[in-house]
């Protein structure tokens, strides 16, 4: 577990969470949320150790093609339907400070906008050569990337005709368990953006700004795929200059 | 003016939508040939140490029902009441429990299973011992953050009684909703999303 012992042990407590930059749990907007949104105040308190241990993920548990959602379910020699895009960034955290070894799981529809699941019935086809999940763990620097297909938008039953933008959603595993995040990645320019009820669920427009990659033409393999930058925040630590030390000591 | 203190807004929660499973349990989600397994469906091995149990249960909504599409994860301690973690320093915990553990609620009856170990007690903030617990995340479509729950023991009434956090629950008919049902090895937990017996969620 040399990756275990090259991270610098963190004790500190993480930054409480605004809970006003966030969705609130009830959104009638998004109707699911109205039947699974708790009601009663949560029960706030800071973090013990349960919360600000977690576990590792290694990059031995990583297969090749994890972070290339174009081949990982393609036969060999054949490929994934769509707009080749990279999409890259950095997980940070609120201090500014690169997330080592933070592991990115993401999960998308196809171009046509099709999800390969069971209880999925949109009309769009399915790509016989793509299954929609990927995996990468962040570098020292907090660094990941990945390959994919641009997904396509995809209609969903809520209002008569809404819509999602196209989309790419994430899982995200800091260090800690009070880290834990799913978000979802939205692109530079898409105006369906500004037309979903769960992108409408966040109430500040600049935590939905935070959420749209934007087209990173500088990274752009050329004859390729185009590129996206999507970064990362997690919750920061508290430095434990003060709290390590006893009373008295 | 003053200094800027620099520091970033962490990223905007979005829900996990319907398809979470695809993501983070693909091989049980049918998407099989990309991850050998699915990442936390096993905590234990022939050699962990401790007691073993089994942790099932439903997230239940405000109509009743249970989710048939949501994800838990769980973290606890081993036997010993060390964290696998590189966060834990006061000690080497067992190198054959890794305390971390994730299981999609079934589409047939919504049940999720775990399972693991009885969890030792650890310490909280000022050298108190918590109770034994098991920290829950859920997520799932219609929820729009992850939401942080703890689950306790029937069996450890001494220990619940003076557990810091069941103490700061005001209301203590409330603080039932986090200690688990069945007995010895197979403990029951419903969570419960809205209504009477609406379970405490954590701001934590
Ligand atoms: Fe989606």
């Amino acid at each position: 577990m040399s990756e275990t012992e090259n991270r610098k042990r963190e004790t500190g407590a993480f930054f409480q969470r605004d809970r006003d930059w966030h969705p609130p749990a009830f959104a009638p907007g998004y109707k699911t949320s109205v039947l699974r949104s708790p009601r009663k105040a949560l029960l706030s308190l800071d973090n013990t150790i349960s919360e600000i241990t977690g576990p590792v993920f290694g990059h031995s548990m990583l297969g090749e093609l994890d972070n290339d959602l174009i081949h990982n379910f393609a036969k060999p020699g054949e490929s994934a339907i769509g707009e080749r895009i990279i999409v890259h960034g950095r997980v940070l955290d609120e201090r500014g400070r690169p997330v080592a070894g933070a592991l990115l799981e993401f999960w998308q529809a196809n171009a046509g906008g099709r999800y390969r699941h069971k209880k999925e019935s949109y009309l769009a086809p399915l790509d016989p050569n793509f299954g929609g999940c990927g995996r990468a763990i962040t570098d020292e620097n907090g660094y990941y990337g990945f390959r994919t297909i641009r997904p396509g938008a995809y209609p969903w039953p809520n209002g008569v005709n809404d819509w999602r933008p196209a989309h790419i959603h994430f899982s995200v595993f800091g260090h800690g368990f009070a880290q834990r995040l799913i978000t979802q990645m939205y692109f530079e320019g898409d105006p369906m953006i500004w037309k979903c009820p769960i992108v409408g669920t966040i109430p500040d427009r600049r935590a939905i700004e935070q959420l749209i990659a934007p087209l990173d033409w500088a990274n752009t393999i050329p004859m390729d795929a185009r590129a996206y930058k999507f970064d990362i925040v997690l919750r920061g630590r508290r430095s434990t200059f003060f709290e390590n030390r006893p009373e008295g000591n | 003016m003053v200094q800027d203190l620099g520091y970033l807004k962490e990223t905007a929660s979005q829900t996990a939508g319907p398809y979470v499973h695809i993501g983070l349990t693909p091989n049980f989600g049918g998407i099989s040939g990309v991850f050998e397994s699915d990442l936390g469906s096993a905590m234990v091995n022939d050699e962990t140490l401790g007691p073993r149990i089994a942790v099932t249960g439903r997230v239940i909504d405000g109509a009743g029902a249970p989710l048939k599409d949501a994800l838990i994860e769980i973290w606890q301690a081993d036997a010993a009441g060390l964290y696998n973690s590189p966060s834990e320093t006061r000690g080497a915990a067992d190198p054959n429990f890794t305390g971390w553990g994730r299981s999609p609620t079934s589409a047939e009856d919504g049940t999720f299973v775990f399972e693991t170990i009885k969890p030792g007690r650890v310490p909280f903030k000022n050298g108190r011992l918590m109770a034994p617990h098991i920290s829950f995340w859920i997520v799932a479509r219609g929820i729009n953050i992850g939401l942080h729950t703890r689950m306790y023991f029937p069996d450890e009434a001494a220990a619940n009684a003076e557990d810091p956090l069941l103490q700061r629950i005001e209301h203590r008919h409330r603080a039932e909703t986090l200690v688990a049902g069945g007995q010895s090895p197979n403990y029951v937990f419903d969570i419960h999303l809205q209504g009477e017996k609406e379970t405490v969620f954590l701001d934590i």
